[in-house]
């Protein structure tokens, strides 16, 4: 599959996942009260990246990407503000807001293969950062859909161990 | 000021106007209890801590106050885990104490480590773990806080051993300035634009019920309610979370909804044609069956919890409000408009009252007590202002059925988490609130042997409760529904009504126990338990093991199921 083909739009994708990005104060146990939460109310996460903010001493972020057909996107809402930790949270409108997520991943190829799978991999702007005998490892940070795509490629080929971070988010800059 | 983490906990404590703290002392909260000897506030022993959780409990329901208990590490804090959640399904304000090993030994599987806020965090507001004790007047002011503010409820403060023990600077007690709850903003206000849209709505009805929960009574907003019932001619029910909260002989009353609930409550939600529920929040107990649940109502959310608005039902008109706030609200707003005639309404309503009020059958052969009659004549005898606790089961829904409640804060149970055990604990801690009040127990006999030894504390504390043992000899509820829904095929529910010996279990604890088999006797053993004044009073009441609760609405049923009792099914 080239880039090209990739529908870049998947609106059956969209319906199925919620993206949260939510502000929490940056304490001892925090995540596990996000996490109890979710698993006490039956709402499933699909991914969670957690990383400090510019104010890392006070707060932190967290990106949820929920499944959508587990509970009702306002109770989610409704339940997770209830937590005294959680200062603030946006649904993250996907037309919105900018979205990116990281692959690394380890893939065999045989020595008569390799140049075609690096000019593939630079094709989705994925770059090698890692070589060893017969085996390379690939970054992609982009887009969670041309991950998918990339993914999907990189399929062909043995894949010894893959690994995606899970979405982060920011909220798209108004142009005027 | 230098003092030690331990003198600054109690201090803070004395300065958020704790006047009661019910515990007990082991290792990691040593320290803690050293400063306790030096302080205004009374220490109640208990001798469980699950004992302790309920008592609290019983003192906030009964006082309005915040309840707060004192717990070691490890097994004492996971006994009063129960009582958390107790607390944490009826939105009960509690303040739990637990004792922590240090901090060096934290995550060591050290002697009674128990990770209590990792146990706690599903079933409290919120929790600390302190780490240092100069957080400590800010944590302790932030507990109270929380747990009063808002939609309240418990909350716990883990306190390692070290961190009681060392120095801090005390700089007077923590302010409002002080708090450190950045995502912490509980509902305040009333938006006066969609409390005229709901006054609209229930003028525009023809069948209105207000649908009146715990949140009323939290908020203390009965004479508001009473005020806006009033005013607009609205029949009112009462959830089992808010009996008292509207007076049960005040004639707009139609009683207590769901699976026990009175058929005329019960019926009048399933022929609203709007629902206005007032800090109630559509348990399954109340709604039965959801899809058949006031099928052809528009409903009025009032409640100060956003999540609870649409988590069962989705409503046409939202109020986020503390019912303290919102309650008065709509009484002064409808004080100004023109009541519709619900004449119509009102000749339905009376119509279902006059065919199906409450009802039991006479003694019959084998001449054993009914117990709806035994909590009729507790009812008739009590003082003015009784307050009544009760354990949870058979006894519990007659209690609630049978017993007249005309105030807020007389009715003291455990409504959504069902914790049997409940009632000598709780009615001990409301006691302690009010002692002023005479405070009954009307526990069962199951429930009894779960916390009976709190008695022991009663007792050794000089608090005089009063309870009534309705000893059917069965985990009543349950043999219920054995009998009813699995072919009377009763799987160990028999308890014996002489094992234990009850009289002698009461007087061993320093107790009166008083037996009553003959029908003839009740009156006079409630008589005489009334005026005993200097200690606890046991009443081993023998009652009929094949009554049962009616109405009941069958579990997976709608509330047009309603089975009525017996004796009126062939009328209906």
């Amino acid at each position: 599959m080239t880039p090209e083909a990739v529908d870049h739009e998947l609106p059956a994708e969209e319906k199925r996942h919620h993206v949260l990005s939510v502000l929490v104060e940056n304490k001892a146990g925090v995540l596990s009260r996000v996490a109890g939460l979710f698993s006490r109310r039956g709402f499933n996460i699909f991914s969670l990246a957690v990383a400090p903010t510019d104010d890392s001493h006070r707060f932190s972020r967290i990106t949820i990407v929920v499944d959508a057909a587990s509970a009702p996107l306002e109770q989610i809402v409704n339940q997770l503000d209830k937590l005294i930790n959680v200062v603030e949270i946006s649904h993250v409108n996907e037309h919105q807001v900018v979205e990116r997520e990281l692959l690394l991943a380890s893939i065999t190829v045989p020595t008569d293969q390799m140049a075609t799978a690096i000019s593939l991999c630079a094709n989705f702007d994925a770059e090698v950062v890692d070589a060893g005998a017969g085996e390379i490892t690939v970054m992609l940070a982009d887009h969670p859909d041309k991950i998918n795509a990339f993914q999907e490629l990189l399929s062909g080929y043995t894949v010894d161990q893959l690994h995606r971070t899970g979405l982060v988010a920011l909220p798209k800059l108004i142009t005027q | 000021m230098e003092i030690t983490g331990a003198q600054a906990l109690i201090k803070s404590l004395e300065e958020q106007g704790t006047d009661v703290i019910f515990g007990l002392p082991g290792g990691a909260i040593l320290p803690v209890y050293d400063p306790i000897l030096d302080s205004s506030i009374r220490h109640i022993l208990v001798r469980h801590e699950q004992g302790a959780g309920h008592m609290a409990e019983g003192y906030a329901l009964a006082t309005g106050r915040p309840g707060v208990a004192m717990v070691t590490s490890g097994p004492g804090a996971t006994n009063i885990v129960t009582p958390l959640a107790n607390a944490y399904m009826d939105s009960t304000p509690l303040v739990v104490v637990s004792g922590q090993v240090s901090r060096a030994a934290i995550g060591t599987d050290a002697f009674q480590e128990c990770d209590i806020t990792g146990v706690t965090s599903g079933i409290t507001k919120h929790n600390w773990l302190v780490t240092d004790a100069n957080d400590l007047p800010r944590i302790v002011a932030e507990a109270f806080h929380v747990a009063t503010t808002g939609r309240p409820g418990p909350v716990l403060i883990d306190v390692p051993k070290d961190v009681a023990q060392s120095m801090m600077t005390w700089n007077g007690p923590a302010t409002e300035a002080d708090l450190d709850l950045p995502g912490y903003r509980p509902t305040k206000g009333v938006d006066h634009e969609v409390i005229a849209q709901a006054i609209a709505m229930i003028l525009e009805a023809k069948r209105p019920v207000l649908y009146v929960g715990g949140g009323v009574l939290q908020g203390n907003a009965s004479a508001a309610l009473r005020a806006l019932a009033e005013r607009l001619g609205v029949p009112v029910v009462t959830t089992l979370m808010a009996r008292g909260a509207f007076p049960d002989t005040h004639p707009q009353h139609l009683g207590m909804p769901g699976m026990h609930g009175h058929y005329t409550a019960i019926m009048a939600i399933q022929r609203a044609d709007l629902l206005v529920s007032l800090g109630a929040r559509f348990d399954d107990r109340v709604t039965g069956k959801l899809d058949g649940f006031a099928p052809v109502a528009k409903i009025i959310h009032l409640d100060v919890d956003r999540a609870e608005h649409g988590k069962v039902r989705r409503p046409d008109l939202s109020i986020v409000a503390n019912a303290s706030e919102a309650v008065p609200a709509l009484a002064e707003a409808a004080a100004s408009v023109t009541p519709s005639d619900l004449r119509a309404w009102w000749d339905e309503l009376h119509g279902y009252q006059a065919k199906h009020p409450l009802a039991y059958d006479p003694i019959d052969g084998n001449g054993l007590l009914k117990p709806q009659m035994v909590v009729e004549t507790l009812n008739a005898l009590a003082p003015a202002g009784t307050i009544v606790a009760s354990g949870v089961g058979q006894h519990q829904m007659w209690a609630s059925q049978y017993w007249q409640f005309e105030e807020p804060r007389t009715w003291i149970n455990s409504g959504g988490a069902g914790t049997m055990g409940f009632a000598v604990p709780s009615a001990i801690g409301a006691k302690v609130g009010r002692p002023d009040r005479t405070v009954w127990a009307i526990d069962g006999d199951g429930c009894f042997q779960m916390t009976a030894q709190e008695l022991v504390t009663a007792r050794a504390e000089g608090i005089p409760i009063k309870v009534a043992i309705l000893n059917n000899a069965y985990l009543g509820m349950v043999r219920q529904w054995q009998e009813m829904f699995y072919e009377e095929r009763y799987s160990e529910v028999y308890l014996s009504p002489d094992l234990p010996n009850y009289v002698q279990w009461a007087e061993a604890m320093g107790c009166v126990g008083i037996r009553v088999d003959d029908p003839a006797d009740v009156a006079s053993a409630i008589e005489r338990a009334n005026s005993i004044d200097d200690r606890p009073v046991v009443i081993d009441f023998r009652t009929d093991a094949s009554e049962k609760v009616f109405p009941m609405v069958p579990a997976g049923a709608t509330n047009d199921e309603v089975l009525v009792h017996p004796s009126q099914r062939l009328h209906s």
